[in-house]
């Protein structure tokens, strides 16, 4: 038996109708039902970070929250951190101006890992970036990139 | 995954009546639920979500010891400058565990009830043989890959390695689980998989974890959790060790002294046998390093593991080194 549910969730600061299953997760819901693609599915089972969101500011994986668990919450997804004119946000500036990536398909991840990490205060040093956004893998091995990058953003917040 | 019903609790009661009924389950944070939802390893016909209730997250620590709701998240007591006053091992486990993200999700009182796990429970289509997932079906970890394995509190059916980190903490200070009607050493909260590995712990249908309380201790607050892995970071235990120490008025003779293992057993591991060898003695690295062995008395190897009986000594001396500042 499929069961539906009607969900109205806060993405980007804008209000969103759907109609899914209970068990459609936060990223399913964003990639496959709202087409807000930027958000990735690396694993889908919480070891890579590809999926990472912010509820109520928090960093959290999109993959292992239900769409159900965040009505009423405030969801930011990597499309919803750029100024209203386009203008990039700083730790998105700093990914290109450092060349902190390579396939790009960490890239979201990374981005809204390190705007939490820098707003929790966790990006002091290279070392305590490193341990803090290690919840989000790169394949490709650009981390001394995304570190710098990660730095550079937290010296100029 | 299995489709479910999703429903959201109101109070903590409605969600304890819920959860007496078979197929009904509650979920906090999601990040074993779900994950093993995936696997297919669980089937809940209707989650319930608690994780809008009010009154169970928070963080009270004073002079007698600290009460951490069970909604607290893991990240939250990580960083509360109390609980890194009093207990620096129970927010180091914590740091060290997971990722920045997980930590955010995950709630105390499912910390405590994530599974026991080891890789082939988590693939059922792959191993069918799991008496953990299908008690009587057969053990696939022995006789397999055995590197991750418990050496300690291994039974005929299970040999899979307790995964946490706090719990090792909580249970080298004598913490207590509350669980509404009855509250429960968390030593005791924890079940050795026997010959029911299905059963990880105390907790009947019907209950619910709402609070964790740790007594203060000289012990807790000069305290640390080291832990060895294969990857610097976001990676489980190879062998870890909570440890916490107060000398005699001398600065050199141990008073009281705790040590737990994680990494290394079926279930949180409180080496009593280490404690008791250096209590009254005075502390070097010697007496230190005789003492540590004790931890894996009645250790058993399945192969690959074997190389945590010689690790865990080693990780609990230098924790013991580093509280004692002989590091």
């Amino acid at each position: 038996m499929t069961r539906t549910i009607h969900l109205s969730l806060d993405i980007n600061g804008r209000r969103h109708d759907l109609d899914i299953e209970p068990r459609v997760t936060l990223l399913d819901a964003l990639r496959e039902h709202l087409a807000l693609t930027g958000t990735k599915k690396g694993c889908d089972q919480g070891q890579c970070g590809a999926c990472t969101c912010h509820v109520d500011g928090s960093r959290v994986l999109s993959c292992l929250t239900l769409a159900a668990q965040v009505e009423g919450r405030q969801i930011t997804t990597i499309e919803g951190i750029a100024a209203e004119n386009g203008e990039l946000h700083p730790v998105q500036a700093a990914f290109v101006e450092h060349d902190a990536f390579q396939c790009g398909y960490c890239t979201p991840g990374q981005i809204m890992s390190a705007v939490a990490c820098i707003r929790e205060g966790h990006a002091g040093s290279d070392e305590e970036i490193r341990e803090y956004m290690s919840g989000n893998l790169c394949r490709c091995g650009a981390y001394n990139s995304i570190v710098a990058a990660v730095r550079e953003a937290a010296e100029m917040a | 995954m299995r489709d479910f019903s999703y429903l959201r609790a109101s109070s903590a009661d409605e969600a304890r009546q819920a959860a007496t009924q078979a197929g009904i389950m509650l979920l906090a944070g999601g990040t074993t639920l779900l994950d093993l939802a995936k696997c297919g390893v669980m089937e809940p016909e209707t989650v319930v979500d608690i994780t809008h209730l009010s009154g169970l997250g928070g963080i009270e620590v004073d002079e007698n010891g600290a009460r951490i709701g069970a909604l607290a998240k893991m990240g939250q007591v990580a960083d509360h400058a109390g609980i890194r006053a009093a207990f620096p091992a129970v927010s180091e486990s914590l740091s060290l565990a997971a990722s920045a993200q997980l930590r955010n999700m995950a709630t105390i009182g499912g910390n405590l009830l994530q599974r026991t796990r080891c890789s082939y429970f988590r693939e059922p289509d792959v191993f069918p043989a799991c008496h953990k997932r299908n008690p009587g079906s057969g053990c696939s970890a022995l006789g397999g890959v055995t590197r991750n394995h418990a050496v300690l509190g291994t039974s005929d059916t299970c040999i899979a390695s307790y995964p946490g980190d706090l719990a090792i903490a909580l249970v080298a200070f004598d913490a207590k689980v509350e669980l509404g009607g009855r509250t429960v050493p968390v030593d005791d909260f924890f079940l050795l998989p026997g010959n029911t590995p299905e059963r990880e712990t105390v907790l009947e249908r019907g209950e619910m974890i709402t609070a964790i309380t740790v007594p203060a201790s000289a012990a807790a607050k000069n305290s640390t959790y080291l832990k060895v892995r294969d990857r610097q970071s976001y990676e489980f235990a190879a062998a870890s060790a909570a440890v916490g120490l107060e000398f005699e008025a001398d600065g050199r003779t141990v008073r009281d002294i705790r040590v737990a293992l994680g990494g290394v057993a079926t279930k949180p591991w409180r080496a009593r046998g280490v404690e008791q060898a250096l209590i009254g003695k005075v502390l070097n690295a010697e007496t230190i390093e005789t003492a540590s062995r004790l931890a894996m008395e009645g250790a058993v190897s399945h192969g690959a593991n074997h190389y945590k009986i010689e690790l865990a000594p080693r990780v609990v001396a230098r924790a013991i080194l580093k509280v004692g500042g002989l590091a």
